[in-house]
């Protein structure tokens, strides 16, 4: 058998070559800026600025770290039981039935705080639901999960826009959104949250479903590494013949790792509903499940390397709209162009400068011996 | 419906299928040879634009369509270099270019021509040009055989005939030739070719390119016959379409038509409804029209009508053991 990869110090498996990968897609990212007529340092320098440099910015950099967290934690679940969800986008936008459901019926009879325990298992159920027929698919009739869940984006997208047409839109109103929620439907703004380290959050919508994403990636840990569900999840994901021949069983794993994953994408429809336009809209998901592909390869998996990724996403998305004021060339879509090249470099790429890097350390390693023996 | 309705909605059919079917060849070369390839929709955005762009610089269709197919080729290498010399995930791989040519268009069509991410309309020397077929309107007042030669069968783009032509021919390649039997044979069963002493890596190397020759001719089919010129975004879900098509016809060039042609009706017919009634189409959602194509594409996958049997070695990088 050919094992094409020595052991590594953690510190170098764990931080150096995401690092090394992450530099290489930025580096790439910063020739296109070139390209494009502009210099990179100084669009890096507008970025972190835009993305840190106020209350308002760090505001709605964290806000959308909300929507990555959830979608990254989304795909890395699946991705621990060796399933590549591709279709955390189509299910975050499902969930968003749930979410608007919740509020539309109750925003003015009940409390927030109510109305979000309602929405938010509304948003789990739809987004599993909305996971459940491709993984079943998969488990029992041998259907590839990536063309079921693309498929399903598609499908998702035509269901949404019925919905918002003839469910959901007021009589008399061109828009596909619903009606404005009242104060029931309304997550609070974390401006106290912020105000504790002396910020000032001004307009961004940063709001209570960022703690919830962080809970859930806690709860996401916990069910990975400490949770016999987990083990067997992690198991399947490494071996499945292991995994089969251990007894587990297999097509079971497959359904329930599917429907957490839902769940999560689910959840992530509480933030811009709930959590910002008070009102579900057509597209309100707009690539953020697909981001979560990029943040999940980029955090290793890991709840905590998700919450990072998540974040350095969310200052993409922040500094990358104060950009485009101050460099008119550099439009939102150069974060796309980023997150195609964070997917190549940490994903498909990603053992790319192994080799290399392992040889730098297996040398060292001899000169150290060589060097001990000498003395 | 009358005999000139249903012309002018096969017409409409023949148009938008034939960038499917050009894509879901592309993609039967390269899954064929054991390469997955989510990335066509990627590739035939990125090859709209190059055509677009090159054509409407240098006023030129041939050197449009050369463009197009040289950057989707350039694509493939990447993903070919990522799936087959790294061992990448291919799925992984191909999103990466589905997002890296999404994003690239925009930011550089703006950078070079300032209108919002569109490339300049393009002169009719720099489009691509239309075929008539002979005595097509000696008769055109022949009833009903003389709309369907004159309209249906007429007067559309050179990259049509190319197109259809494309898959006996696509046919011949992989079940008439040596090269054919070798490409399915490393999409099969990578060790036993590598046996017979055939370079497993330079025949999916060879699969990839030819999958992004074509790719780049629907690119530029889209870009520089549909429309005229690029916009952002053209390609509009056309590659995962493709994708289904080939899912959905079993990866065979046969039904690969077929198949191409029935989710271009589905097109056309949701196209036509739009501005015209028809008598069933009022009853049925636009939308549940829109998504048919996928739900049959999951109805098929599921077994349920048919059986899919994708190339056994497709999606797995293939390790030479010592």
């Amino acid at each position: 058998m050919s094992t094409p990869f020595a052991k590594l110090p953690g510190w170098v498996e764990y931080a150096l070559i995401p690092l090394v990968n992450l530099a290489v897609a930025f580096l790439v990212a910063g020739i296109v800026v070139v390209f494009v007529g502009e210099n990179p340092l100084e669009a890096a320098r507008i970025m972190i600025t835009g993305a840190f440099g106020s209350g308002e910015g760090i505001g709605f950099t964290l806000y959308y770290a909300t929507y990555f967290i959830f979608t990254g934690l989304a795909v890395a679940v699946a991705a621990h039981a060796g399933l590549f969800n591709i279709g955390v986008e189509g299910q975050a936008y499902v969930g968003g039935i749930g979410v608007a459901a919740a509020c539309l019926t109750f925003d003015q009879s009940m409390p927030w705080y109510l109305v979000f325990v309602l929405a938010s298992l509304g948003s789990m159920a739809f987004g599993a639901l909305w996971a459940l027929i491709p993984a079943w698919l998969q488990a029992y009739r041998g259907s590839h999960i990536v063309i079921t869940t693309i498929m399903f984006n598609y499908i998702a997208s035509n269901l949404m826009l019925y919905m918002l047409l003839n469910v959901f839109k007021p009589l008399g109103q061109m828009a596909a959104q619903s009606r404005t929620f009242e104060p029931g439907g309304q997550l609070p703004k974390l401006d106290w949250l912020l105000s504790i380290f002396g910020l000032d959050i001004g307009g961004a919508p940063f709001n209570f479903s960022f703690l919830v994403a962080l809970v859930a990636a806690f709860v996401v840990w916990v069910l990975i590494w400490r949770t016999r569900l987990g083990y067997e999840m992690r198991t399947m994901g490494f071996q499945p013949h292991a995994a089969r021949f251990a007894g587990m069983k297999s097509k079971r794993i497959i359904v329930i790792a599917m429907l957490i994953s839902g769940a999560l994408a689910g959840l992530m429809a509480l933030n811009p509903i709930m959590g910002d336009q008070y009102r579900i809209q057509q597209d309100f998901v707009s690539g953020a499940g697909f981001v979560g592909i990029a943040v999940a390869l980029m955090g290793r998996s890991h709840p905590v390397g998700i919450v990072l990724a998540a974040i350095l996403f969310g200052m993409l998305y922040q500094g990358g709209a104060e950009l485009s004021f101050d460099m008119p060339e550099i439009t939102r879509d150069m974060i796309v162009v980023i997150q195609g090249l964070v997917i190549l470099f940490a994903g498909a790429l990603e053992h790319m400068f192994r080799p290399a890097i392992t040889a730098f350390f297996a040398r060292l390693g001899k000169s150290r011996s060589e060097a001990a023996a000498g003395a | 419906m009358d005999t000139n309705t249903i012309v002018v909605l096969l017409q409409s059919t023949i148009r938008v299928s034939v960038p499917l079917i050009l894509t879901a060849l592309a993609g039967l070369y390269a899954e064929r040879s054991g390469v997955v390839d989510i990335g066509l929709e990627g590739k035939m955005l990125a090859a709209a634009f190059a055509g677009a762009a090159t054509a409407a610089v240098t006023g030129s269709a041939i050197t449009g369509i050369g463009a197009a197919m040289l950057v989707s080729v350039a694509l493939s290498l990447v993903h070919g270099y990522a799936s087959i010399s790294q061992r990448g995930d291919q799925v992984v791989s191909g999103t990466a270019i589905n997002f890296i040519a999404a994003g690239a268009t925009v930011i550089l069509g703006q950078a070079w021509f300032q209108q919002g991410g569109r490339t300049p309309a393009l002169s009719a020397d720099a489009r691509l040009s239309t075929y008539k077929l002979p005595g097509a309107d000696a008769v055109r007042d022949v009833p009903v055989l003389g709309p369907v030669y004159s309209d249906l069968l007429s007067g559309h783009y050179l990259l049509t005939y190319f197109a259809f032509a494309m898959v006996p021919i696509t046919w011949w390649v992989l079940y008439r030739t040596r090269f054919g039997l070798r490409l399915r044979a490393v999409g099969e069963n990578p060790g036993a070719v590598d046996t017979a002493g055939i370079s497993v890596v330079r025949m999916r190397y060879l699969a990839v390119t030819c999958g992004g020759l074509l790719c780049g001719l629907a690119g530029a089919y889209l870009s520089m016959a549909l429309a005229n010129g690029f916009v952002k975004n053209m390609s509009a879900g056309r590659g995962f379409i493709a994708l289904a098509a080939l899912v959905f016809a079993n990866w065979k060039p046969k039904n690969i038509l077929l198949t191409c042609l029935l989710f271009g009706f589905l097109d056309a017919l949701s196209i036509y409804s739009q501005n015209a009634e028809l008598p069933i189409m009022s009853s049925i959602p636009d939308q549940a029209i829109q998504a048919l194509p996928y739900i049959l594409t999951v109805i098929l996958l599921a077994g349920f009508i048919g059986k899919a049997s994708p190339p056994k070695a497709s999606g797995v990088p293939y390790v030479k053991e010592r």
